[in-house]
């Protein structure tokens, strides 16, 4: 396979994860500040979810809730909008169409026409639930095809590097974002908390119903990072996502016959982070360990386009 | 006909980068045409730095060979030595071979293009009849209008640019020779090689033109030397211009700058 | 020629050929009608006819009783239209036209039978089969560079398999011709010294590439894909309009409309006896694969070279590279690389043995060509020029293609064949030579005029549809560039209906079928690109000026 088109391949399952995980976060954030007096706070922790805050505050003065959608879903200055996201991962499908069945191409395609259509112009409060559940419901038809029709070669692994790397990304930032803003002091972890906000937490992953299953109704900060960050049952966790990284360099290292240093750097992210258990993690500091994740994350994946030869 | 000349060629060209290069390809025209006049006995081109990718003839029937630059390469040398054996024909190199039309050595290139300066150069010999001593005339005319001076003219300049300013390199010559020739209706090219003189060591390769009359053929004219070449000259490789007949010519990444040193040596036996 | 005044500039050579990029490179032009057109060469303006306004032949309906651009109903065909008396059917109202020709005869009772209503409705669902295939085509000059959708026009082009018999004998000689004609010119230029082309044809003319002189082209190919643009004006009436020996685009539509009429229509296959045309891309790879070059090991390794994402034809490329399972490339994911040209992969570099590339000349290689290319690779010329990689089609080929040479074409069909040729060029007067160039000047009114170097129907005068001032305007560009230009007879193009809502309405056609060339020998695919000028009366077919497609059906014989 040409390097560009395992990079294509990648860059089309980051964009596409991303797409989802981001109107999650709207979904979110719509949530809690309907639930808040502070609404407007409620977005800036959004923002630094999607890692976009600077380049929000360098557009806007303010943050209002209008302003924030608007900015996550159809704003073109905003690279990771999912108007951008899903045009990116279009483009790449394109880029690598020879490796995609029709299903997929044609499910990424008409997935983009539809939602360039929706997020074309500002979308109003009444219809956001409407659209936010249209860009799920895309990617999981992109999904859909991608499970039923592709085989289970290097291509595969590609676009589950790409699917993995970003969800584990965005999973990491989730959590810390929302420690901070629900969090006030270090002695609330483990305390039980304001339930909504929790909740919403969960929400945001779609995993109420999946936590409620492993835990109950006994809604604490501890379980839900210990849910978010540890389950390996839990698709959206980050031992989940990294997990899934180190099978599919296995699977790409046994068919190329070489096992390359990105592998060897997602085993050991993947040793040394997912091991601890949550208490220590807690006491540790979960900032601190968020930020050795997303760097370790990175890391990865910075060194899977060098090993695999992406770029010229 | 005068005996033969044998002549030996030590010819090192070195580029010094002043960071490693992380991607180059030079096309490299350093092998002597073997012709009736001209018997090669022996060259080799050997590369430091780089390696050979190919060898092919171009559409002048010169010997080229791409050579591709060692990743990271910080200096590349491009050394030939060889003998070749050259039999003074008064510069006549004789009729034209190979399957380039003849009416391709008559259109002007980009650097040979005839200006208003060129044009009264050719204009000042056009009066002489005889169409050989009208080159000659040509000849001694570009070099006086273009005085040798080394260190004045730039690598990219055209027939006009050189005629224009006054001085130049036997580069400069050459293609204000053509330029000239080709104003008057008269087939010219450029040939790049070695011209065995007193000083051994020179720091540069020659250059210099031949043109084409129906009765004799291909004619050499040095206007640098005012001569046409003898059994001094090698003749290395042929072109419409410069860019066509140039030693080394390429391409490379990196954004550092680079030094190029040539050691050319002609010694006869 | 005079290198003097060469040299003062008087006789400048051509401009270079712009990146043709665009998805069509002609235009085409219609109206009267030149039975026997001889070839104007020297010019004879005397066997030139005055145009007549005769009748537009229907390759339905065979030959009308009138302009078919005549009728007063903006949409209805004069000879066709629904019948209010039966609603939903469509029924020939017997008034103006000779009479079905045998193609249609199938066709036509299921037509006959069917509801338009539901035609209507599969007009649309092929619309949009096409949107979600993402058949597309890039349109340049606009702000946003858009995708845009060739429209697609569900009625059928047939041609019976006795008129594509002599089709395919008249394109094959010409290919022959033309691939002799390339190898000629690249080395002994026997034509011009026989005097049968002027010098100055092949000197002043940008698309002779010098570097491949003295090349011999692996397997001895030049155009291992070509595309012979034609017209139709009566029964037996084909002219060559153009030949396309660079990169030919447009085969993805002929497959894409074959396959979504296969979706739509699947009872017409079987009671219509239609050849195939889905080889064409096993027929594409074997041709090239067979021309591979003597540094091949083994299996040789195709791949297809794009200028990439936004090249209008992105998506042609990619479906080529699709069906032939081989490599999509660009540029930068090829390098020189032990004497090779090679494919960056995941696992190291692999050297390619054929690449079919879709990227023009000038643009192929900045070493050799325009330095500022940023789309092709450094040195792929040298490792062709040594025998390490195949080229398709060859460097170079422009000069078989370019409409000044077009002109010389029957000669070049001659002096290679040593037969006469089988398919007619149109006339053409060449505006360099002053006969012509004042012939033309005083017939700018009825004459098509073009670009010698145009493409994509960008830079012509079509005369019969132009205004005084348009016409006045044109004569300066003419005047001062004659060289420039050559300009033709409007021809009274054929036509086929398309499907409307308000019936079938007539519209003119051209064909495009598709050549592949290897020394196991000529293929044509039985069928073609059938392009149809949507609007009303229109002679332009180009997809850049809003033209259309149509499946092309050629019958068992």
């Amino acid at each position: 396979m040409l390097g560009k088109t395992a990079g294509g391949l990648y860059w089309m399952f980051r964009y596409l994860e991303r797409s989802e995980n981001t109107a999650r976060f709207v979904a979110a954030g719509q949530r809690i500040a309907l639930t808040r007096s502070h609404a407007d706070d409620e977005w800036t922790g959004v923002l630094q979810t999607t890692a976009t805050w600077d380049a929000y505050r360098a557009k806007h003065g303010e943050v209002t809730q209008d302003e924030a959608v608007h900015w996550m879903l159809c704003d073109r200055d905003n690279s990771s909008s999912v108007l951008r996201v899903v045009e990116a991962a279009r483009n790449n499908a394109r880029l690598v169409r020879t490796a995609l069945t029709r299903e997929v191409w044609e499910s990424v395609n008409e997935s983009w026409m539809i939602l360039k259509e929706a997020l074309s112009q500002r979308v109003s409060e009444r219809d956001l639930p409407q659209v936010l559940t249209l860009v799920r419901q895309r990617s999981a038809h992109v999904r859909g095809a991608f499970a039923g029709t592709m085989l289970r070669n290097d291509i595969y692994n590609f676009a589950r590097l790409g699917t993995f790397i970003e969800r584990a990304d965005n999973t990491a930032r989730l959590v810390d974002v929302k420690s901070y803003v629900l969090l006030p002091s270090s002695q609330a972890v483990g305390s039980s908390l304001d339930n909504v906000q929790w909740e919403t937490l969960l929400r945001s992953v779609s995993a109420e119903g999946a936590y409620r299953m492993t835990y109950g109704q006994d809604v604490r900060a501890r379980n839900i990072a210990q849910f978010l960050l540890l389950d390996r049952r839990m698709p959206r966790s980050l031992a989940f996502s990294v997990g899934k990284l180190v099978d599919n360099f296995h699977f790409l290292s046994d068919s190329y016959g070489t096992r390359p240093p990105s592998a060897a750097q997602a085993q050991a992210l993947h040793d040394d982070l997912l091991s601890s258990g949550i208490d220590e993690i807690l006491d540790r500091g979960l900032h601190d360990y968020i930020q050795d994740v997303l760097r370790g994350v990175a890391a990865v994946g910075s060194q899977t386009e060098v090993d695999y030869r992406f770029y010229a | 006909m005068p005996d033969p000349l044998r002549l030996t060629v030590r010819h090192v060209t070195a580029y010094d980068y002043d960071a490693p290069v992380p991607w180059g390809l030079q096309q490299v025209r350093l092998t002597p045409k073997p012709h009736k006049w001209q018997r090669v006995h022996r060259w080799s081109l050997e590369v430091e730095g780089g390696r050979k990718e190919a060898h092919f003839e171009d559409q002048h029937r010169n010997a080229v060979d791409l050579v591709s630059l060692e990743p990271g390469a910080t200096a590349l040398r491009l050394i030939c030595e060889g003998e070749v054996e050259v039999t003074d024909t008064a510069g006549i190199v004789g009729p034209h071979g190979g399957f380039c039309p003849l009416w391709l050595f008559e259109k002007p290139t980009a650097r040979t293009e005839a200006g208003p300066a060129c044009l009264r150069l050719a204009e000042a010999v056009q009066a002489e009849p005889r169409p050989l001593f009208r080159l000659h005339d040509l000849s001694a005319a570009v070099s006086d209008a273009v005085r040798y001076e080394t260190g004045v003219s730039h690598v990219g300049w055209t027939a006009e640019d050189a005629v224009t300013a006054g001085h130049g390199v036997c580069q400069d010559q050459a293609h204000a020779f053509i330029a000239c020739a080709r104003a008057l209706g008269i087939p010219a090219r450029y040939v790049s090689g070695y011209l065995l003189m007193e000083r051994e060591e020179q720091d540069a390769s020659h250059a210099w033109a031949e043109a084409w009359l129906p009765d004799l053929g291909w004619v050499g004219f040095d206007p640098a030397n005012r001569i046409s070449p003898d059994s001094r000259y090698v003749r290395i490789a042929t072109g419409l211009d410069y860019a066509e007949a140039a030693p080394v010519s390429g391409a490379r990444t990196g954004t550092g700058g680079e030094r190029l040193t040539v050691a050319v040596e002609v010694r006869a036996q | 020629m005079n290198a003097a005044r060469l040299a003062r500039g008087l006789l400048r050579p051509g401009t270079p050929v712009a990146a043709g990029l665009a998805a069509f490179r002609h235009g085409l032009a219609l109206a009267s009608t030149l039975p026997g057109c001889p070839i104007v060469q020297p010019l004879r303006p005397h066997m030139i006819e005055p145009m007549r306004m005769t009748s537009t032949f229907d390759e339905m309906w065979g030959r009308g009783m009138g302009q078919a651009q005549s009728s007063d109903c903006e949409d209805a065909a004069p000879g066709l239209q629904v019948q209010a008396a039966r609603p939903g059917r469509l029924t020939q109202a017997q008034t103006m036209y000779e009479g079905l020709r045998p193609p249609y005869r199938a066709f036509d009772d299921w037509l006959r039978a069917e509801n338009p209503a539901r035609l209507l409705k599969k007009q649309r669902e092929a619309e949009e089969v096409f949107r979600l295939t993402g058949i597309t085509f890039n349109v340049y000059g606009r702000a946003e560079a858009a995708e845009r959708l060739i429209p697609f026009d569900i009625i059928p082009r047939i041609i019976s398999g006795r008129e594509w018999a002599r089709l395919s004998r008249g394109i094959e000689q010409r290919v022959r011709a033309i691939n002799a004609f390339l190898h000629d010119i690249y080395h002994r230029q026997e034509i011009v010294r026989a005097g049968r082309i002027p010098v100055e044809m092949i000197a002043r003319n940008a698309a002779f590439l010098p570097q491949m002189i003295g090349i011999e082209p692996p397997g001895g190919v030049y155009t291992h894909i070509v595309g012979i643009d034609l017209v139709r004006t009566g029964e037996d009436e084909f002219f060559v309009l153009e030949d396309n020996a660079r990169t030919p685009s447009g085969v993805s539509y002929m497959l894409e409309n074959r396959e979504t009429m296969f979706q739509m229509f699947p009872e017409l296959f079987s009671r219509n006896r239609v050849r195939p045309v889905s080889n064409y891309p096993r027929n594409l790879r074997r041709s090239l694969a067979a021309c591979a070059p003597a540094a091949t090991a083994g299996d040789p390794v195709v791949a297809v070279l794009t200028p990439g994402l936004y090249n209008s034809a992105y998506y042609e490329h990619s479906f080529l590279a699709d069906k032939m399972g081989v490599e999509l490339v660009e540029g930068h994911d090829l390098r020189v690389m032990d004497g090779r040209v090679a494919m960056r992969t995941t696992t190291g570099y692999k050297p390619i043995d054929v690449l079919y590339r879709r990227v023009d000349d000038d643009y192929l290689d900045p070493l050799n060509f325009n330095p500022d290319s940023g789309l092709g690779v450094p040195g792929i010329f040298d490792i062709y020029r040594a025998g390490g990689i195949t080229i398709a089609n060859a460097p170079g080929t422009g000069i078989a293609d370019d409409k000044a040479i077009y002109s010389y074409m029957p000669d070049i069909v001659r002096f290679y064949t040593g037969e006469a040729p089988i398919l007619q060029n149109v006339p053409t007067w060449r505006c360099n030579e002053p006969a012509a160039l004042a012939y033309v000047l005083d017939h700018l009114p009825e004459l098509v005029v073009k670009e010698v170097h145009g493409s994509g129907g960008y830079g012509m005068l079509v005369g019969p549809t132009s205004s005084r001032k348009e016409i006045a305007a044109f004569r300066d560009k003419l005047l001062a560039r004659p060289g420039n230009y050559i300009a033709q007879p409007t021809l009274a193009l054929s036509t086929v209906p398309i499907f409307t809502r308000a019936g079938l309405a007539p519209r003119h056609v051209d064909l495009r079928p598709y050549v592949l060339v290897s020394p196991e020998g000529v293929t044509i695919t039985p069928g073609g690109l059938t392009r149809v000028a949507l609007r009303k009366g229109s002679l332009v077919v180009n997809s850049s000026q809003g033209g259309g497609t149509k499946d092309t059906w050629v019958l068992e014989e």
